[in-house]
């Protein structure tokens, strides 16, 4: 592949590439089914006891 | 708990590392008894006798049988790992300021018949000691503690963990000793030769066995957001390692090797090494720390979690790109040297995502600021991150570039994150660790956090302020010509300009390193279970993790 032709890819091909990644992620965020998984991972930090629970089913 | 739970004897993982030593230990025998470089010979005798110790340790272990409690996190590691992480910091820290020594006094601190107390050999050895020994085992030690927490599953990989712990070491025992006795590939953090290259592949792979191995084990369906960043930052400093370290050794018992790459190709692989060894170990890594610790500290949620997944994969497909920023007006095509630009500044967006969601996760219990130091170090080394990231893309502008380059402003700049960031999030990591680890109901000393703080902040002040009026200084003094079309300052103007910011650098220095010395005899005083009496500041320690260490 020529220098130009790599060019040309990435500079049109690859910023759609991104731009639609991108867009995934977006979609994935803000999705409003995930609004309850995301509210329990927030507080996923806070209670981490031990001993570990063996049915510890925090996000079913 | 049920006796599933626990499991006893010598497993698949012992019998596997076992083996694995034998070999290690016969290919370092046999490059010590075919060498005839006396460098690589040192070398081999060290890895020949750590990897004999390794298989004695090991073998002990077996004999006094190995019992794993699944219900139970592994914390001895994590243990280990504390202690590596202040040893190392100190080190790094200590160099660091012998080495502003040597500049700013230079005819005190030159050491004709000392070869290896020279700057040349010493300043790799301070960089490589701060980043990877302090750094590194700070990661370590924290993501095996974090993503055993937030998955609620023990470390996996049985002994195997211990191998990345104390490989690890190895790696930095065969860097430092090489550094000071003339060993370099001269790539920019990236001076061990092939060898320890290839080590440090090793090691890294068993590490990111572990860390998959226990998200697989995980008993909570989401895979919080701490465990992204370290998993973004093992992979991708594998995947940097290697392809920087392509190389061919003269020999395979020599310690000197080439480069695959040549000419602007090689630099700009160099680059794109160094600057994403800033952006995913100084900066992947470390927002994994402040994604647990933040919040676990303030007894928060994090402040918006959709924020933490669009700043998280925002950061990670822009940092890969900012590299050639570190070679404007060279030989790489200027669109590269735009490209590197543009996505540079882009890079504002997910760096202040993550620093916005860092500090309003306080929200609701800024009163701690005020009450708990611990928590005042998280924050400052926090708002320390959104500072060195707004100054990062502003020096990467072709024009700032053009004053900023090769001038200490850039130190300025790297210390601003290095001791800013980096060093304040893993202290107040530290500092939380030590009690939950050892079970303790409160740190020694709350006071003596206080003057660590103080000591440290204003430390970094002077240090990043001495370093931008010099750093600018300097870049002005270089460009400056006078009505004839000459240079109106010869070079040695200019470093004779700069010394007594050399003088307040090291200073600055001096004061971190006191701050950390406070540090370890505060954790050390903390572990043995002593209580400070006559404190002014109360105890602060949040509920939750009072309930963890009951």
């Amino acid at each position: 592949m020529s220098y130009e032709a790599m060019a040309h890819f990435a500079q049109t091909w690859g910023m759609l590439y991104f731009a639609a990644i991108f867009a995934l992620v977006l979609l994935y965020a803000l999705w409003p089914g995930n609004q309850k998984t995301f509210d329990e991972a927030a507080k996923l930090a806070i209670d981490d006891d031990e001993p570990i629970p063996a049915d510890d089913r925090r996000n079913p | 708990m049920s006796n599933s739970d626990v499991r006893k004897g010598v497993g698949l993982d012992v019998i596997t590392l076992g083996g694995f030593l034998i070999v290690l230990d016969v290919i370092s025998l046999f490059l010590a008894a075919r060498t005839q470089d006396p460098l690589m010979r040192m070398h081999a005798y060290i890895m020949l006798g750590a990897f004999t110790l390794g298989l004695a340790a090991l073998a002990m272990r077996a004999a006094n049988g190995i019992t794993y409690d699944e219900s139970r996190y592994e914390e001895g590691i994590v243990k280990a790992g504390v202690i590596a992480t202040v040893f190392w910091g100190i080190v790094g820290f200590s160099v660091g300021v012998i080495i502003a020594a040597q500049l700013a006094f230079p005819n005190m601190m030159y050491f004709q018949d000392i070869g290896w107390l020279n700057f040349g050999r010493l300043r790799p050895l301070h960089t490589s000691a701060v980043i990877f020994a302090f750094g590194g085992n700070a990661l370590i030690a924290t993501s095996f503690y974090v993503v055993q927490r937030t998955n609620r599953a023990r470390l996996a990989g049985g002994v195997w963990p211990w191998f990345v712990f104390w490989g690890y070491q190895l790696f930095i025992v065969l860097a430092a000793t090489g550094y000071v006795s003339g060993i370099t590939q001269s790539r920019e953090y990236a001076e061990p030769e092939w060898y320890i290259d290839l080590w440090l592949t090793i090691v890294w792979v068993a590490y990111l066995l572990v860390f998959l191995g226990t998200l697989m084990k995980r008993k909570v369906k989401h895979i919080y957001v701490a465990n992204w960043f370290y998993l973004a930052f093992i992979v991708t400093i594998a995947m940097l390692h290697i392809i920087n370290n392509l190389a061919v050794p003269i020999a395979w018992t020599e310690h000197k090797s080439y480069s695959a790459f040549s000419g602007v190709q090689d630099a700009m692989t160099q680059w794109w090494y160094g600057h994403n060894a800033v952006g995913f170990f100084l900066t992947a890594g470390f927002l994994g720390m402040m994604y647990y610790f933040v919040p676990k500290r303030a007894e928060r949620p994090v402040y918006s979690y959709r924020l933490s997944i669009v700043h998280f994969w925002a950061l990670i497909f822009i940092y890969i790109w900012a590299g050639p920023h570190h070679l404007h007006y060279t030989a790489l095509p200027q669109w590269a040297q735009t490209l590197g630009m543009t996505f540079s500044i882009m890079l504002w967006m997910p760096s202040w995502g993550g620093m916005i969601n860092g500090l309003m996760t306080l929200s609701g219990a800024w009163d701690k600021l005020r009450t708990d130091p611990v928590m005042r170090m998280l924050v400052v080394s926090v708002a320390f991150y959104g500072m060195s990231t707004f100054e990062g893309p502003v020096m990467s502008i072709r024009a700032v570039n053009s004053l900023s380059h090769y001038t200490d402003w850039t130190i300025g700049h790297v210390h601003s994150g290095a001791l800013g960031w980096v060093a304040y999030v893993s202290f107040g990591a530290l500092y939380c660790m030590v009690p939950w680890l050892w079970k303790r109901k409160r740190l020694y000393s709350n006071d003596l956090v206080e003057w660590h703080f103080w000591i440290s902040t204003i430390g970094i002040v002077f240090y990043i302020t001495a370093m931008w009026v010099s750093g600018i200084m300097q870049g002005l003094m270089w460009r400056a010509y006078n009505s004839f079309g000459f240079l109106e300052y010869s070079f040695v103007e200019t470093v004779k300009a700069m010394h007594p910011y050399y003088i307040i650098r090291m200073t600055g220095g001096l004061l971190f390193l006191i701050g950390a010395l406070i540090m370890a005899y505060n954790l050390w005083r903390t572990a043995r279970g002593d209580v400070r009496k006559g404190e002014s500041v109360p105890d602060v320690m949040p509920a939750s993790a009072a309930i963890a260490t009951a």
